[in-house]
C-alpha cells in the first residue's frame, strides 16, 4: 500500500515522538519544522555541505538525504540531544577555545561528525581528521582551527590525566558549553544558534 | 528546494518491489544518497517511491566458489570495513574510501551505485575492471548481466523498467592478482574529475590480463585497451601515450585537462600494479 501521508513513531533525543508526515518531507525539515529542533541546519539540501548531519540509529547521516518516514521505528539524535547529554561538552569547549567557529552555521554538523570520529579508539592523525571531516563545509574558519580543536580533544580523551587537568583549568568554558544547550528537546532555538 | 509530492511504499520482498515497479513513474529508494538529492532539486519527480531498505537478505558479503557476492543493499560503510572484501576483492576495498563522505557511505548502497551508473562513480568502473557481473531481478525472475554489457550510456543500463539489482559478483582475487586505484577530486570524497580502476595478474616479473577502466571521462566507464596491452608489455610511458580517451569538457575540467590527468593517474596506478601484494 502506498501513501502520500504517513504516521511515524520514533525517538528523538530519547523522547518518543509520534507524528503524521508527508512522505516527501526530509528528516531535517521534519526536525526543524515539526519538532522545532532548529540546531540541525539546512545548507545545500543535496548532501554536499554537511550542515544537517545528525545521528540515526547510532551512525551519522545527512538529514537532507533521508526522508522522515524512513526513520519510522528508529532512533534519531540531534545536536540538541548530544549537547544536553554532555557527550560533546569537551568538544564544544575546544571549539570555543580554539576559535573553530565564526558564524556557527556549520558547527552543529561539525560537532556531530567530529564526535563520530572521536568515539573510535585511539588518536586520529590530522590527515585522518581531515578525511573524516571532508563532508562538512565551513566557509569561515579555513578548517585549521577545527582540526586543532578535534585533535586536542582526541589527545585529551586518550589521556585521562590530561583530561582532568584541562577541565580543572577551564571550568568556565566547560560550563558555558553545557549551559548553551539545556531545556526540553522540543523547544526551538535551544542551542542558542543564530537562526 | 523541496521534493515534489510522491506516494511512498515499503517493499517487504523482492517480488513485491518488482510488482510495485509496474506502477506509473515508480522508482526504487535504496540508500537515497543520489536519488533524494535529485528529488530535492526536482531533477526527478516520481509518482511513487518504493523503499527497499527493509528487504531482508540483500546486505551480505559472501564467497561463493571463486566469486565474491555482495548483496545490493550492502552499505558502503559495511563494505569499507569488510575483511572479506579486503582479502578477496582488494580493488573494491581500495575504492571504498573515495566514495562520498562518511555520512554518505553510512547510507549509500553498492547496488544503488551500480543501478544509477553515474559516469563519475567508482564502483561501475571497478566492476568493469574486474569483469564482474550484476544479478538482476525482474518480472521473469533472476538473471546475470556481465558488467561489459551492463553500462549502456549516460545513467543508462541494461536494467528494464521493472528490474532491480539484487547482487553484484566479482571474481575472488588470488595470489597473483594485482589491483590499483586512484582518483582526483577537488575535495576528498567529491565526484572524481578523473579516476582509474585497474587489475592485472602477476606473470613472473611482468603483468598479464591488464584491465584499466577510467571514470569521469565519458558517459560510462571506459576501458583503454591499447594502454592495457602496452602496460602488459611493461612500458608505462607507451601506455600513457596510447591512452585513447576523448573526454568531453564538464563543469570540473576541460577535456584536455582530463586527458592529461588520466595519464598522471595511469603512472600512479601502474606503480601500484607492480607492487607485490
Amino acid at each position: 500500500m502506498s501513501e502520500r501521508v504517513l504516521d511515524i513513531a520514533l525517538t528523538v533525543n530519547g523522547e518518543p515522538i509520534a507524528e503524521r508526515v508527508e512522505a516527501r518531507k526530509t528528516l531535517v525539515d521534519f526536525l526543524r519544522e515539526d519538532l522545532g529542533l532548529t540546531g540541525s541546519h539546512v545548507g545545500c539540501e543535496h548532501g554536499v555541505c554537511g550542515a544537517c548531519t545528525v545521528r540515526v540509529n547510532g551512525t551519522i547521516v545527512r538529514a537532507c538525504l533521508m526522508l522522515a518516514v524512513q526513520c519510522d521505528g528508529g532512533r534519531v539524535e540531534t545536536i540538541e540531544g548530544l549537547s544536553d547529554s554532555g557527550e560533546l561538552a569537551d568538544l564544544q569547549a575546544a571549539f570555543e577555545q580554539r576559535n573553530a567557529l565564526q558564524c556557527g552555521y556549520c558547527t552543529p554538523g561539525m560537532l556531530t561528525a567530529a564526535q563520530d570520529l572521536l568515539k573510535r579508539a585511539g588518536v586520529p592523525s590530522r590527515e585522518d581528521i581531515r578525511a573524516h571531516m571532508s563532508g562538512n563545509y565551513c566557509r569561515c574558519t579555513g578548517y585549521h582551527a577545527i582540526v586543532d580543536a578535534i585533535e586536542s580533544v582526541a589527545q585529551a580523551r586518550s589521556s585521562s590525566s590530561f583530561r582532568g587537568a584541562s577541565t580543572a583549568s577551564e571550568p568556565g568554558i566547560q560550563k558555558r558549553a553545557l549551559d548553551s544547550g539545556s531545556g526540553a528537546s522540543r523547544r526551538p532555538g535551544m542551542t542558542g544558534e543564530s537562526r | 528546494m523541496k521534493p515534489a509530492p510522491f506516494a511512498y511504499a515499503r517493499a517487504r520482498t523482492v517480488d513485491e518491489a518488482v510488482a510495485l515497479l509496474g506502477e506509473k513513474d515508480a522508482k526504487l529508494l535504496a540508500g537515497g544518497q543520489s536519488l533524494i538529492a535529485s528529488l530535492n532539486m526536482r531533477l526527478s519527480a516520481p509518482a511513487l517511491l518504493i523503499d527497499i531498505n527493509g528487504l531482508g537478505g540483500l546486505d551480505g558479503i559472501a564467497k561463493k566458489g571463486d566469486m565474491i557476492e555482495i548483496g545490493a543493499l550492502t552499505r558502503h560503510a559495511s563494505a569499507e570495513r569488510s575483511d572479506m572484501l579486503a582479502q578477496h576483492a582488494p580493488l573494491i576495498a581500495r575504492a571504498m574510501p573515495h566514495i562520498g563522505h562518511v555520512a554518505i557511505r553510512n547510507r549509500g548502497t553498492l547496488g544503488g551505485s551500480i543501478a544509477l551508473a553515474d559516469p563519475a562513480a567508482e564502483l561501475p568502473a571497478c566492476l568493469l575492471t574486474l569483469g564482474g557481473e550484476i544479478e538482476v531481478s525482474g518480472p521473469k525472475g533472476r538473471r546475470s548481466v556481465k558488467a561489459d554489457d551492463f553500462f549502456k550510456g549516460l545513467f543508462e543500463t541494461a536494467l528494464g523498467p521493472q528490474d532491480m539489482v539484487t547482487a553484484i559478483r566479482v571474481p575472488a582475487a588470488d595470489k597473483d592478482t594485482r589491483t590499483g586505484f586512484a582518483e582526483l577530486a577537488r575535495r576528498h570524497g567529491d565526484y572524481a574529475i578523473v579516476g582509474l580502476a585497474a587489475s592485472a595478474k602477476a606473470d613472473g616479473k611482468n603483468l598479464k590480463d591488464v584491465r584499466l577502466a577510467f571514470f569521469g571521462v565519458g558517459a560510462t566507464p571506459v576501458r583503454t585497451k591499447k594502454s592495457e596491452a602496452a602496460l602488459a608489455g611493461g612500458d608505462v610511458e607507451a601506455a600513457v601515450t596510447a591512452l585513447d580517451l576523448d573526454p568531453p569538457d564538464d563543469v570540473q575540467a576541460t577535456g584536455a585537462a582530463k586527458r592529461h590527468l588520466a595519464g598522471v593517474l595511469l603512472r600512479r596506478v601502474a606503480k601500484q600494479l607492480m607492487e607485490a601484494r
